[in-house]
């Protein structure tokens, strides 16, 4: 058992856990927060991402303990029904998702991704690493993949996210 | 109510909301993450603790000594349960395998222990402490070697003869005999097998993520031993199935068993890595496909053969379905041979038979057409056939296949197809856009609701329909609120607990329209109630903008509910119009693909699917579905496989990170148009199925646009670059 502190959606929380524990269930099993989800523990579908200190992780590949002081923004922070976050609106209005089980990680990934592009990171597919990459459905495609969605929700969700950075897919 | 004469006109041919491409419902829930799915009831019971599955290490054999004193004593150890110490477990009917193994072994990681402890890492610290002892037995798990042993099965289309092929096949001036294989394939659903299980005396409820509730109660039931009436599944969030939440499994029973024995309730979740050898997967297939055809085009001869494997008391993969009814041809053999083999149990992945049977027939028919010096389209076309082709007395109720390819060709550009393959360079990549035909059968099932009207006019709707991804949710309400005459707003949808009335269930593409007609039903007997309730006449009362309206009498619909409300129950039964008519979906599908030319890589670069599936409930779901089920067939066409270890006899790559599905870099844009179509024979919806019709013929339409592509045939899926490399056309 070990303790750590750190700030989920804007709340400061406290926990004394099992140090084995990932960041994904301490926020599923201890804080209730569901909305990340668990899609295989092993950091190859994306399911589990959420925005830590502003940056996506795999939140199955981290353990709480490790986040002492962090801030961490799920799925459930960005917005909820009645008050969704703009992307979160894209994918419900270009049915960016079906079954909604990786939906959750792909919306945390995306606003992640934009945020990646317009700090002139790059990726697999920019032709030029000196460059800013620009929002194409490419780029963004490139970014995404490291989020599966077995339904097959791709084409939608990033003409959603496409939408979101106010470029065509 | 019966369905026994086509449908005239209904309330719901209004199409004011169904058929309108609206939002989901569950759309905000789902994107905000506060959908409740099944490992994630923490609102539901008290005090949960964890349980972990322990897998069988070998295929086949038996367990000859547990040792549990470790694991026991491990920190926070409740209790461990083995089928030893489980008590007497019946079998489910739907089950080939038993789900807690032991003893007997009968497939890599059964079920063979569960541990709960007080946390998730204390249950899995315990379950690596488990020691298992096995006598190892020899297994079978190579088809292409058991396939000689291969027996007609008893389940599945028998052999089918229609007229005589040897002869027509001896006789005819063009032949074609070719085989294909298809491999073990998984469904890979994004949310794992999850339960949560909490007994109330003798009385058990299962928090599960299930695509059929009444099926898993009934199974449950049987499995305990229990009378159904004391079991209970609520299942309301699915994350994803494809048919791998079809039946029970062993996160439903061990979660049962664990909570029994912990007298708390338990949680379990089939860690990702079990997923492939404890649960089902699509039965890998080798099949043989004859043609014999006149130079006119025309087939004379039809021959689909099928060999597949599972284990004693399993079912064939039935690939050669569709080849009785998607071309004409006078004189056909159809079967199917069914080997024993001692790899995991195989069962229903999307479009069972048709999807591994059309990534073969439709390979063949583009040889066959490229054999005559046809086009691949013409020659389906030749060959349409708009009467059962064994019963020509039975007519398609509706067939717009050739109107299908025929549209999509136009859109997609199929003038610009280079007809020698392998001439179309840009740079470093061959391009190449390949056709198949997409074709699944649309099955109906019996569906039960429950509508209820209270006095502010809300309609609820309770069935223990699922909602797999499909949005079942949203065209339920799309359906109640057509009928009632509300807004969507109006409307609230309850699915997927078993105290609800039986529905179809998800499966079979069959849900889409079946558990709308069964709501339809139910919708038809609430407006009586609501007439005679107002004393309307019931024969001309309309229901519109939240009011009921006869003659020149109108009220609230709110009001005929009063202070207790209404309610009312029924069940969409069927006569024989699936007899009298052959009830099927159509689609054409089109592929472009880019080929490396020194690498052999493809890359997806167009996709198109143009499909008549009877009237579009929700277009943009149902869009959704098929651009995921077409995204599904590129991962038949590219990647998936499962592996089999033919030594150990298991699937060697049960992970994401090896069994690999398309990603977002995998999929370009799609396209997809639906053609204006209302079936009168299918329900009172005249509503058919697209969710699987979107993956049949998918497969084929990527290997022939790989062939136009490079001029390459590969006839054993998936396709991957090894396949091509040394056989690519030179790179320079
Ligand atoms: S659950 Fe973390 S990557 Fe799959
Ligand atoms: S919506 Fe089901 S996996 Fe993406």
């Amino acid at each position: 058992m070990s303790h750590v502190s750190f700030t989920v959606n804007g709340e400061r929380r406290q926990l004394d856990i099992d140090t084995r524990t990932t960041l994904l269930d301490a926020l599923r099993e201890h804080l209730h927060l569901t909305g990340s989800k668990k899609g295989c523990d092993h950091g190859q579908c994306g399911a589990c991402t959420a925005l830590v200190n502003g940056r996506r992780i795999n939140t199955c590949l981290s353990l709480a303990v490790m986040h002492e002081g962090d801030e961490v923004t799920t799925i459930e922070g960005l917005g909820k029904p009645g008050d969704l976050h703009p992307m979160q609106a894209a994918f419900v209005k270009h049915d960016g998702y079906q079954c909604g089980y990786c939906t959750p990680g792909q919306i945390c990934s995306s606003v992640a991704v934009l945020k990646e592009i317009e700090a002139g990171i790059p990726s697999h597919v920019s032709a030029d690493l000196n460059a800013k990459p620009g929002v194409t459905a490419e780029e963004i495609r490139e970014r995404m993949s490291g989020n599966i969605c077995r339904c097959g929700a791709y084409s939608n969700i990033v003409e959603a996210i496409s939408e979101v950075a106010g470029s065509q897919a | 109510m019966k369905f026994d004469t086509p449908a005239t006109t209904n309330p719901i041919d209004q199409l004011k909301v169904v058929g309108q491409p609206l939002d989901r419902v569950d759309g905000p829930l789902k994107t905000s993450g506060t959908a409740p799915y099944a490992y994630e009831r923490h609102d539901v019971v008290a005090n949960q603790a964890y349980g972990y599955v322990v897998g069988a290490a070998i295929a086949k054999g038996r367990i000859t000594g547990m040792a549990l004193d470790a694991a026991r004593a491990a920190p926070g150890v409740i209790t461990i349960v083995t089928a030893e110490t489980a008590g007497k477990l019946d079998k489910g009917k739907r089950n080939a395998a038993t789900l807690f193994g032991g003893p007997e072994v009968e497939h890599y990681h059964q079920a063979v222990a569960l541990v709960v402890a007080e946390s998730f890492e204390q249950a899995r610290a315990a379950a690596q402490l488990v020691q298992v002892d096995y006598a190892k037995a020899e297994g079978a798990y190579d088809l292409a070697a058991a396939k000689q042993a291969g027996v007609e099965p008893s389940e599945g289309s028998p052999d089918q003869k229609v007229g005589d092929f040897e002869a027509a096949f001896a006789a005819a001036p063009v032949q074609f005999d070719r085989t294909y294989t298809t491999p073990d394939q998984s469904h890979a659903m994004m949310e794992p097998h999850a339960s949560i299980a909490a007994w109330e005396g003798d009385k058990v409820t299962v928090w599960t993520s299930n695509q059929m509730v009444d099926w898993a109660t009934t199974d449950l039931a049987q499995t305990l031993g229990l009378p159904k009436e004391q079991v209970r599944i609520v299942s309301p969030y699915i994350g994803g199935g494809f048919g791998g939440k079809l039946f029970l499994r062993a996160d439903t029973l061990l979660a049962a068993l664990g909570a029994r024995a912990a007298k708390r309730p338990v949680k379990v979740a089939l860690t990702r890595p079990m997923m492939a050898n404890n649960t089902t997967h699509r039965p890998a297939t080798i099949q043989r496909i004859r043609f014999g055809a006149g130079r006119d085009g025309k087939l004379t001869a039809i021959a689909h053969e099928s060999w597949s494997g599972n284990l004693p008391g399993g079912e064939p993969e039935d690939a050669i379905q569709q080849s009785r009814l998607l071309y004409a041809g006078a004189n056909r053999l159809t079967g199917n041979r069914l080997a024993t083999l001692d790899l995991p149990e195989g069962n229903a992945m999307r479009a069972p038979g048709e999807t591994p049977g059309l990534m073969a027939l439709e390979i063949a028919m583009d040889e066959m057409a490229e054999q005559l010096g046809l086009d691949p389209i013409e020659f389906r076309v030749r060959n349409d056939t708009q009467v059962d082709p064994a019963n020509p007395d039975r007519p398609f109720s509706q067939r717009q296949l050739i109107e299908c390819l025929r549209q999509g060709a136009e859109r997609f550009g199929w003038d610009k197809r280079a007809t020698k393959p392998g001439s179309r360079r840009e740079g470093r990549w061959l391009v190449g856009i390949g056709v198949a035909a997409g074709f699944r059968n649309s099955m109906s099932m019996p569906s039960g609701a429950r509508v209820r009207l209270d006095a502010a006019g809300v309609v609820t709707v309770e069935t223990d329909m699922t909602d797999i991804g499909t949005g079942s949710y949203t065209i339920i309400a799309q359906t109640a609120a057509e009928m009632m005459g509300v807004g969507m707003d109006k409307v609230v949808v309850r699915l997927g607990d078993s105290s609800f009335p039986v529905s179809a269930g998800s499966g079979g593409q069959w849900g889409a329209n079946s558990s709308t007609a069964g709501v339809y039903a139910a919708c038809v007997k609430l407006r009586e109630a609501v007439a005679q309730k107002l004393g309307f006449n019931s024969a001309d009362t309309a229901f519109a903008d939240g009011q009921v309206r006869a003659g020149n009498r109108s009220a609230p619909l709110g009001q005929a509910a009063g202070e207790g409300g209404l309610v009312a129950e029924d069940t969409i039964e069927y006569g024989d119009l699936a007899k009298q008519y052959q009830q099927s979906t159509f689609a054409g599908h089109f592929v472009e693909v880019a080929v490396d030319a020194a690498t052999g890589e493809v890359r997806v670069r167009r996709m198109l699917a143009v499909c008549a599936a009877g009237r579009i409930l929700n277009p943009k779901s149902a869009r959704s579905q098929v651009i995921g089920a077409m995204t599904m067939g590129v991962g038949g066409a590219l990647m998936e496989e499962l592996a089999v270890d033919k030594r150990h006899g298991f699937f060697v790559n049960h992970d994401l990170a090896t069994y690999e599905v398309p990603v977002h870099a995998d999929i370009p844009h799609q396209e997809v148009v639906f053609l204006e179509e209302a079936d009168a024979t299918s329900s009172p919806m005249k509503a058919k199925g697209v969710g699987e019709l979107g993956l049949c013929g998918v497969g084929a339409a990527v290997a022939n646009a790989i062939h136009n592509a490079t001029g390459l045939r590969v006839r054993e899926y998936p396709i991957t670059l090894d396949k091509l490399l040394d056989r690519l056309p030179d790179a320079a």
